[in-house]
């Protein structure tokens, strides 16, 4: 992921467009929306107006003006292009997006149950259409009818397909994917303009992009800083008045320009797209800024048991038999009921059997053996192969369906039974002839490195709530050995909700995942809620992210991604505000040099000329911009080391770093225009 | 540098340190309405004082209300003091015969003793009659330090509160603090200073015959029960115009010992009552450090400055001029960055015939708000740690939170504001006076030095310190309005957005703390808000330092003098 994003950072469909939009951010209207950079603009309008002046009434020495003019236009330039690249990024995802979109046709239900072709685009919410295979969905909707295989991979990028069908879970369709076998009838949720793809386009263009909350206290700050610089500044012709010299404006504005905070002010509004680019790319969506910024302030993670913590499917783990028979012959009779059985648990039994006991997988054809189906009613599935039948299902099940003429002991197959649950696992039956052998131990699997991302996540002070519908004794065994801290035991969407309501009145911040429409007030009440994208379009609306690949799992990258983009911003001002140091030490000794030559004690860095002193600040004030644009779309690299450790890194490289980084650059390209000859 | 004068220095800060914690336990008791050793005999008299006044002890304030009973406070406070200056020719207790102060002076003598900065453009003992240096001066050196008090407490309430629609009630935190730490401290102390041979009179002054046959006025008056409060509740305003260089006020190594330690103590302790107040004293002596490690490092640097004197001179033993050799140099550095740094203004020697160096760091440590007086110093040192965790908090990850209270975009301006209102008066009030005529005249000295003269005068005003750098003549018109203006600003935009967050914080839930909260006690915390400190508010003033001091010292390493 990482090489593909610097790959494409350096994409020259993204960088040349971005210079043409550079110049075009040129525009007041849109710079005003960056406090530090109109001021910027402000006064490089000004300043070129005086050059202007100077230029016609042939003043001298203007050479160092036109010079410290341009590179404040390309100062504020600079900033815009950081801002173009990170869009850029997201317009070529967008870009895909919009062809899939293209004019589609629907085929409108009417009342009588025929239907007629409309554009897919003059479809109301409400509207009934019917999609057949190779159709497109022309719009977002609920399958009130059918079910159908479809191709999300226009949404998703993900090939394989997906079923949709009627009530349940899986009822939410997204316009523009397609049907690829049998036929839905969709109910339009959504009016032409406002579908998922439509706001999808919207948020990685970054065109309906709000400052988030921290964002815009940044902001203040920033200004805030802009005003106390303003102060420093203005006051100096007076000071300088006092000691009998003066200051060229051009001067003036050079160390107002470099004292402000340009570089973080520049790239603000490329860290916030590039925050959000990089949840787009991890295929989730975030709805808002605001909650990108939640997710990295999370402090309770309530994930879901099954499909997050553990495998979504259970797996035979054991043969445990009743006395008087073998494993092996237990292990057999489980196999053979198993051969047709293709959900995930029968495959699972088929497996062991053959890994543990050599047992190999038979045919079910030579065997001549015929399947019986699980049903609702019996629960119970398996094979009649050879004049006897084999069973397997839930224990009850399978006790309710003995045949009561044969006496036989059910009490230790019932103590097996109550074992496993207590392990955590969940046992199945397994009779022959109305015989029973034993037990196959059903076993819920966790995820393999679940336990260190949940140790991960302690260290970086997120407490991790598991949600199951099992009872306490299993969910207690399951959470300990996934290593969560805490558990909700049959759990119902109430006490769901209610939990996240205890966290928050205690100050915290909670983030969860779900699908269902159950989910859907647990969704809207946590502060990160992430539906899933295969879930109903109730749970959809609730929730402020949608995760494409409906992986819950992706909830701790969401949480990272978030800290990373506040990370980004702390540590650019934070270098930003440092780089101060260098520029005074550069520019107030070359300022007042006319008459206080003593001063030069202060020029440290031993820069050639006051010219050259003042213009490579304003240079290294620019170029420092594009320099960071890389680190500000990629972000900076959250470690789980506790927020002490992580803190004295980042201050002794963003903040040591700040600065340092600027007496060497300065003296590089003072050494480097002196050379030049341009000043 | 000698060992005696480290030795002295060391036993000073001993004490100080040794005093915050019981200081601050007491005081906590006190402002959280618990009983106390006073309790039985003050108890009453504080039933009193709110009966009289029509006060629901228990009854808190919303921060806008708290405000408002503080501004409304103040107003009649300098009201009242401007009536009693203008008036005091024709009221008792007047037996100098002191006639009606100028009206301009007066506004600014008002204003400075209203605000806490009790700067003095006028000279004591040829001005103000006893009754306005008793109930007009000292009075106001009491209310004023409880006012900075309150602002404190409001704001440690605001912390250490959750979902509160109230920060306290404005009079019965000024109330107690006066009665309860302020009172009792200062007599107890005025009683030491009188026992040291401070004079506590209301004697005409005495007319002496000098060994030459001379005629001496000896001023004297109440002044032992003037100058307790005046250090305890950072004030700084002398008796006489010399201030603590006078023997009257600073007879003996002991009162001047007294009147170090009493400067930092109450300020100090309220650190101590925020740690206390806020669950976890550690929190407070975090605040503590950052201010221990700029105090000493301010000390160290003024005695090297002035141990070493100017080498254009070649004399040896240092810069002596301006100094009581009752107190040497060590004594009169430590004195030089106490006072500014607790936001005293009290001197016991002059500033203004100190090393360029030597200079720089009072005038520095007064234009950093961290280092603040009486209650200022609290909400100074706590704008500045909301700064420092709002920048560097977003480095570990998460919306910056101080003591479980996230740092969001209504405190980030408030703030700004606190930092920027003082700031802005000092820049552009200097700027004015050292470009017209009004304000270049009263300057002494040519050069770097007359501007670090206009400077030190605004910045002592414009952060409630009253420090004087001398040689300057600051009780004209023109320097009257404009300091007034620049105490005013000091006082109130740094107050009123300080006492807008303590309403903001208190209305927050608290966030309880995990291993991805930012830690705000170890050391580097105290870097982290050092750091910011000397970077932000350094960085406002480094035009114009360099202008002052920076350039006089580089001149002065070349030899040259203005």
């Amino acid at each position: 992921m990482d090489q593909s994003n610097s790959a494409r950072m350096f994409d020259a469909r993204i960088l040349v467009p971005a210079i043409g939009d550079a110049f075009r951010k040129l525009d007041p209207r849109s710079l005003a929306r960056n406090p530090v950079m109109f001021v910027v603009a402000v006064v490089s309008a000004l300043t070129t107006v005086l050059l202007l002046r100077d230029l016609l009434t042939g003043a001298e020495r203007t050479g160092f003006s036109v010079q410290v003019v341009a590179w404040l236009w390309f100062t504020v330039l600079f900033a815009n292009f950081a801002e173009a690249v990170a869009e850029g990024r997201g317009k070529a995802q967008a870009e895909s997006l919009r062809r899939t979109r293209s004019e589609t046709q629907a085929k409108l239900l009417s009342e009588g149950g025929d239907f007629r072709i409309v554009p897919g685009n003059s479809l109301k919410p409400g509207d009934v259409v019917l999609v057949e295979p190779g159709d497109i969905i022309p719009s977002d909707g609920e399958v009130i009818a059918g079910v159908a295989s479809v191709n999300e991979a226009a949404i998703t990028g993900e090939s394989a397909p997906v079923i949709r069908e009627s009530g349940g879970d899986r009822s939410a369709v997204t316009g523009g994917t397609q049907v690829l076998s049998d036929w839905i009838k969709v109910r339009i949720t959504a009016a032409a303009g406002s579908t998922f793809i439509d706001k999808m386009i919207a948020l990685v263009e970054g065109a309906e992009r709000q400052k988030a909350p921290n964002e815009i206290a940044l902001n203040i700050l920033l200004a805030g800083m802009t005003l106390i610089f303003v102060l420093a500044v203005v006051t100096i012709p007076s000071f300088a008045g006092y000691a009998g010299g003066q200051v060229p404006v051009i001067v003036l504005v050079a160390l107002f320009v470099t004292l402000i905070p340009t570089t973080i002010g520049a790239l603000l509004s490329a860290i916030g797209i590039a925050g959000m680019d990089r949840l787009v790319r991890f295929n989730v969506l975030a709805m808002s800024g605001r909650a990108v910024e939640a997710a990295g302030d999370v402090d309770t993670l309530l994930l879901d048991k099954t499909g997050t913590i553990t495998l979504g499917n259970r797996q035979a783990a054991e043969f445990r038999p009743l006395r008087g028979i073998t494993e092996l012959e237990l292990a057999d009779a489980a196999q053979l009921a198993s051969l047709a059985d293709e959900t995930p648990e029968g495959r699972s039994i088929t497996v062991l059997a053959k890994e543990k006991y050599g047992i190999r997988g038979r045919d079910m054809a030579s065997l001549n053996a015929q399947f019986v189906p699980f049903t609702a009613q019996t629960r119970i599935s398996g094979v009649d192969v050879d004049g006897s039948s084999i069973r397997k299902g839930a224990v009850e099940a399978v006790l309710r369906q003995l045949d009561p003429t044969i006496r036989q002991d059910t009490r230790e197959l019932q103590r097996i039974a109550d074992d496993i649950a207590k392990q955590g696992g969940t046992p199945l039956a397994v009779v022959r002839d109305g015989r029973l052998l034993g037990v196959i131990y059903l076993k819920d699997i966790v995820k393999g490195g679940i336990r260190e991302r949940f140790a991960e996540l302690r260290r970086m002070g997120i407490r991790t709530v598991m949600i199951t519908g099992d009872n306490p004794m299993t969910a207690a065994a399951i959470a300990a050995e996934a290593g969560v801290d805490d558990f909700l035991a049959q759990a119902t969407p109430e006490m769901k909700l209610d939990l996240i309501r205890q966290e928050q009145a205690k100050g915290k911040l909670v983030a969860m995942c779900g699908d269902g429409t159950n989910d859907a007030p647990a969704l809207a009440q946590a502060d990160v809620g992430v539906a899933m994208n295969t879930g109903t379009v109730a749970a959809r609306e609730a929730g402020n992210m949608v995760d494409l690949d409906s992986d819950p799992t992706k909830l701790i990258e969401v949480v990272e991604i978030g800290k990373q983009l506040l990370m980004t911003r702390g540590a650019l001002t934070t270098f930003s505000i440092a780089n101060d140091i260098a520029k005074y030490f550069a520019i107030i000794p070359a300022m007042f040099l006319a008459f206080y030559p003593q001063l030069s004690g202060l020029n440290v860095m031993g820069l050639a000329s006051p010219e050259s002193a003042i213009l490579s600040a304003i240079i290294f004030n620019a170029l420092i911009i594009v320099a960071l644009i890389p680190l500000s779309l990629q972000g900076v690299k959250y470690r789980a080391i506790g927020a002490g450790a992580l803190l004295s890194r980042n201050l002794l490289v963003y903040g040591l770093g700040g600065i340092l980084v600027p007496f060497a650059g300065i003296k590089f390209i003072d050494m480097a225009i002196s050379a030049m000859g341009l000043v | 540098m000698t060992i005696n004068g480290w030795v002295q220095i060391l036993i000073f800060l001993g004490i100080a340190v040794a005093l915050i914690r019981p200081l601050g336990g007491y005081i906590t008791r006190v402002m959280t309405g618990e009983r106390t050793l006073l309790s039985p005999v003050l108890l009453p008299v504080e039933q009193i004082l709110y009966r009289a006044a029509g006060t629901d002890r228990d009854r808190e304030q919303h921060w806008t209300d708290y405000m408002a009973a503080m501004l409304m406070f103040s107003v009649v406070g300098f009201g009242l003091l401007y009536a009693i200056q203008r008036l005091q020719g024709g009221l008792p207790l007047n037996p100098a015969g002191m006639g009606a102060v100028e009206p301009t002076s007066a506004f600014n003598t008002a204003i400075s003793f209203m605000t806490n900065t009790n700067w003095q453009g006028y000279v004591g003992e040829a001005t103000m009659s006893y009754l306005t240096q008793m109930s007009g001066l000292t009075v106001q050196n009491f209310v004023s330090a409880a006012v900075g008090m309150a602002g404190a407490m409001a704001i440690i309430r605001g912390f250490a509160r959750a979902d509160s629609r109230t920060v306290g009630n404005f009079w019965v935190d000024l109330t107690r603090a006066t009665l309860y730490v302020l009172l009792p401290i200062c007599i107890l102390g005025s009683l030491l200073l009188v026992w040291q041979g401070v004079p506590q009179n209301l004697g005409a002054y005495t007319v002496a015959t000098t060994l030459e046959g001379g005629q001496q006025t000896i001023a004297q008056g109440p002044v032992a029960s003037q100058m307790m409060i005046k250090h305890l509740g950072t004030n700084g305003g002398g008796f006489f115009n010399a201030n603590a260089a006078h023997p009257f006020e600073n007879p003996t190594a002991l009162t001047n010992l007294i009147h170090l330690v009493s400067i930092f103590s109450v300020s100090l302790a309220m650190l101590n009552v925020f740690g206390r107040m806020v669950g976890n004293p550690r929190q407070g002596w975090a605040l503590l450090g950052v201010i221990g490690v700029i105090v000493l490092v301010g000390i160290v640097a003024v005695y090297w400055a002035e141990g070493a004197g100017n080498p254009a001179l070649g004399l040896a033993g240092g810069n002596m001029e301006g100094k009581e050799t009752r107190f040497g140099i060590a004594l009169s550095s430590l004195f030089a960055v106490v006072t500014t740094s607790a936001s005293t203004g009290a001197v016991s020697g002059m500033h203004d015939s100190m090393m360029p160096l030597g200079g720089l760091v009072p005038l520095f440590f007064m234009m950093i708000p961290p280092l603040g007086g009486i209650g200022a110093g609290v909400y100074g040192v706590l704008i500045y740690a909301i700064v420092s965790v709002f920048i560097a908090g977003l480095m570990v990850g998460r919306t910056p939170e101080y003591l479980g209270k996230k740092i969001e975009g209504r405190e980030v301006k408030m703030a700004i504001l606190a930092m920027l209102g003082p700031s802005a008066a000092v820049l552009i009030l200097t700027a004015l006076a050292v470009a017209i005529p009004a304000g270049l005249s009263s300057l002494q000295d040519a050069g770097p030095h007359g501007f670090t003269e206009a400077l030190y005068a605004f910045t002592s005003a414009a952060n409630n310190n009253g420090s004087a750098f001398a040689g300057i003549s600051a009780n004209t018109p023109f320097y009257n309005i404009t300091l007034g203006l620049a105490m005013l600003a000091g006082r109130f935009l740094l107050i009123i957005p300080v006492l807008a967050i303590a309403g903001a914080l208190a209305a927050k839930k608290t966030v309880p703390a995990s291993a991805g909260t930012l830690p705000t006690t170890g050391p580097l915390f105290i870097g982290l808000v050092i750091g910011i400190t000397l970077i932000v508010g350094g960085l406002t003033f480094f035009p114009a330092l360099a202008l002052g001091p920076v350039v006089e010292h580089l001149a002065m390493t070349l030899g040259q003098t203005f």
